[in-house]
């Protein structure tokens, strides 16, 4: 089992490195702990850069294809920086059933956004999920890591537009 | 750690609980969190403080089923519970202690919602405190691992499984006993036990309230897992997209280490059990237990051919035993209360309860714990509530994208294993979406097509092109462009992706198809060019 610190200096100096790098050394630099680093990257940075690419490849010696071929395989990670502000609509099935499909139509229409995509001027990306398991409360969305339950499509635009509209991120 | 310290820390729990006169009980599992769970418990404990030191004792709790009226609260020792609650209404309630209950928010339990429920998995949801493992084992928690460590040998444990006939509840519906005994009868001293957490269904929740509302259970489930079949090391494997599971799953793992019921020589035998999280990250494959391994080792999620099965050769070539979360949570009331006690629940080959999330054009949202072989029937219009809106019922879909859409003449079949595969639909990990005359069944269809082909790891060709072509020619269908040869290649298609795919993935992504062609077929027919010429 390797133990020893990381074969190569982080990308930058960074301090978020420093979340990466304890991740890292927590399963040994075994190249198994490529899911969980990558996971922790995203966490810390937002997404998946070259350079954290080329970085947790050579730390954990797995070749750069296979990081690749990870970071692009999940949906749950991206390698492209996201809006200051995201806005996810679920297109689970409970969702789907009650028009959540219109919901993201609207959006879409209205912030001139495709679904997976973030804004030309970077306020906002438009996300859908799979399902967040709040059925219950369909058709649902997530606006800045917050739940909002029974949305209707004039609703959700009024509420990203409060979004983007606020000064912060 | 033994059975007379277990006792003693569950004795003070119970005595610290009954010093209160009152419990108030609030939800704080994700669907009332998102309501607005956390400011009614804060509110909550701020009218609660002024009225004394043992007055009133407020506790954030699990899941209480009825996840789409919440916020949650319920009132112990009155056996009241309030919905849509408010934090303005904290001083009401708080108020209310001892007196009349709060008229305005309450919730009727004498509902069939309530009453019709048989609770295994779920009999602490809603009722101890997730984030405390004292609170578990007041409530008999861990007892059953002191038994089966220092009463039963391994074999015992896994005869009680068998006898007990409890099946996966992953979906497929394998015997859990006999998967336990393939792992035990290898002779390896190497093996790992797996917690299948990769709820990827969309409409289902059943596990993520489990890892929610009472960790433990998952925990204690494994640790008499690994006992049976002599796995040291443990794998619990949750979606990333469950965060709260994943914090609560990791709680109760440093609990039960520091307390010393997971871990090296637990209760004083040689038996040593150490558990992991590992992320999911989104990808619906993964579910399916090769691709769920190929995850846990940092790889890509792609199934490969079985045998060799994971019972023989899985995580890194060693012996794995693979249960869902459900299934695990089953474990401690078969050996707690024995395999006879299990097998007297539920009907025929089907055992036990089973936990459905309940969803779609339906009254009653939420979770429910059924025992097998009650009806769709009894489901939708007693337990649920029927249909709003004074809209009528046309479909049931069970199972997920891998199940199918049960119609109206066909809601008195049971709920059991058999039964749904009989009408091309699977019991699945429990998803269930009432549909009302609204819902197309094209689109339907379409919609869980286009789920299969975009979540297609793109391995094996039938399931890779297959589902493809079936949303083209879906998508055909519903732009009223279809012909009479486009209904022939989907159904010759639905019967080639079936056969020869090679995972679970594949073989099942044709039911949504299947079973809407044979009880909506008319449906598909309006659809097509000649109907539309024909009805002028």
């Amino acid at each position: 089992m390797r133990t020893q610190s990381p074969p190569i200096d982080p990308p930058s100096d960074d301090k978020r490195w420093r979340i990466v790098n304890a991740t890292m050394r927590r399963h040994g630099y075994m190249p198994r702990a490529l899911i969980e680093t990558l996971n922790s990257v995203q966490q810390a940075f937002g997404y998946l850069d070259e350079d954290a690419l080329r970085y947790v490849s050579a730390a954990l010696h797995v070749p750069l294809s296979k990081t690749y071929g990870v970071a692009t395989f999940y949906h749950f990670f991206t390698l492209k920086p996201g809006g200051a502000h995201t806005c996810v609509i679920c297109l689970g099935t409970a969702c789907y059933i009650k028009g959540s499909a219109d919901i993201l139509q609207a959006l879409s229409d209205h912030f001139d956004v495709k679904p997976g995509q973030t804004t030309a001027d970077k306020r906002l990306s438009l996300m859908t999920a799979r399902c967040i398991g709040s059925c219950g409360l369909a058709p649902a969305g997530v606006m800045d890591s917050v739940v909002i339950p029974r949305l209707t499509a004039a609703e959700a635009i009024a509420k990203v537009e409060e979004l983007v509209k606020d000064g912060h991120g | 750690m033994d059975m007379d310290e277990l006792e003693n820390i569950a004795a003070h729990e119970q005595a610290r609980e009954a010093q209160y006169a009152h419990r108030v009980r609030v939800c704080v599992a994700t669907g009332c969190l998102s309501v607005g769970a956390e400011a009614v418990q804060e509110a909550l404990e701020h009218h609660a403080t002024p009225k004394g030191k043992h007055h009133c004792l407020v506790m954030g709790v699990g899941c209480m089923g009825l996840c789409g009226n919440g916020p949650l609260v319920s009132v112990d020792p009155a056996g009241v519970m309030y919905e849509k609650v408010t934090p303005d209404d904290a001083p009401d309630i708080i108020d209310s202690l001892g007196a009349k209950p709060v008229a305005r928010l309450q919730c009727d339990t004498n509902a069939p919602f309530f009453t019709r429920q048989v609770k295994i998995v779920n009999e602490n949801s809603g009722i101890i405190d997730p984030e405390h493992i004292e609170s578990y084992i007041a409530h008999g928690g861990y007892s059953a691992l002191v038994k089966a460590l220092t009463e039963m040998p391994p074999h015992d444990v896994i005869t009680q499984v068998m006898d007990s006939g409890l099946r996966g509840r992953g979906g497929a519906g394998y015997p859990t006993g006999l998967k336990w005994s393939t792992v035990a009868k290898t002779p390896n001293t190497i093996k790992y036990v797996v917690c299948n957490g990769d709820e990827g269904d969309p409409g289902a929740f059943m596990d993520r309230n489990v890892m929610e509302s009472d960790p433990h259970r998952v925990l204690e489930g494994m640790a008499i897992a690994a006992y049976a079949v002599g796995a040291s090391y443990g794998y619990v494997y949750v979606r990333a997209e469950y965060p709260l599971a994943v914090a609560r799953i990791n709680k109760a793992i440093r609990q039960a280490e520091k307390m010393g019921l997971l871990g090296n020589n637990i209760f004083g035998t040689s038996f040593n059990f150490n558990v992991e999280v590992r992320l999911g990250a989104g990808a619906f494959v993964c579910g399916e237990e090769t691709a769920l391994m190929a995850s846990i080792e940092g790889k890509r999620g792609t199934p490969r051919p079985r045998p060799p099965y994971p019972a023989e050769s899985g995580l890194w070539g060693y012996p794995t035993l693979i249960n869902n979360v459900e299934t695990f949570a089953n474990i401690p009331p078969i050996i707690r209360n024995g395999a006879t006690w299990f097998a007297s629940i539920g009907v025929g080959r089907s055992k036990g309860t089973k936990v459905f999330a309940l969803s779609g054009k339906i009254n009653n949202i939420g979770l429910i714990e059924v025992p097998m072989g009650i009806s769709l029937r009894d489901i939708i219009y007693d337990i649920g509530g029927g249909i709003p809106d004074g809209r009528a019922f046309k479909a049931v879909q069970t199972g997920g994208p891998s199940g199918g859409c049960i119609p109206a003449e066909h809601l008195d079949v049971p709920v059991d294993y058999e039964s749904l595969k009989a009408l091309s639909s699977v019991m699945g990990s429990g998803g269930m979406i009432v549909m009302d005359d609204t819902s197309s069944m094209v689109d339907v269809a379409r919609f869980f097509m286009e789920f299969c082909m975009s979540e297609s790891c793109g391995k094996c060709i039938p399931c890779r092109v297959g589902t493809v072509q079936m949303y083209h020619l879906l998508s055909k269908f519903s732009n009223h462009q279809a012909t009479q040869r486009d209904l022939d290649t989907l159904e010759r298609l639905c019967d080639m992706v079936k056969y020869t795919s090679l995972c679970g993935l594949g073989q099942s992504a044709p039911n949504a198809v299947v079973s809407t062609l044979r009880f909506f077929r008319e449906e598909y027919q309006e659809r097509m060019i000649e109907s539309e010429v024909a009805h002028g």
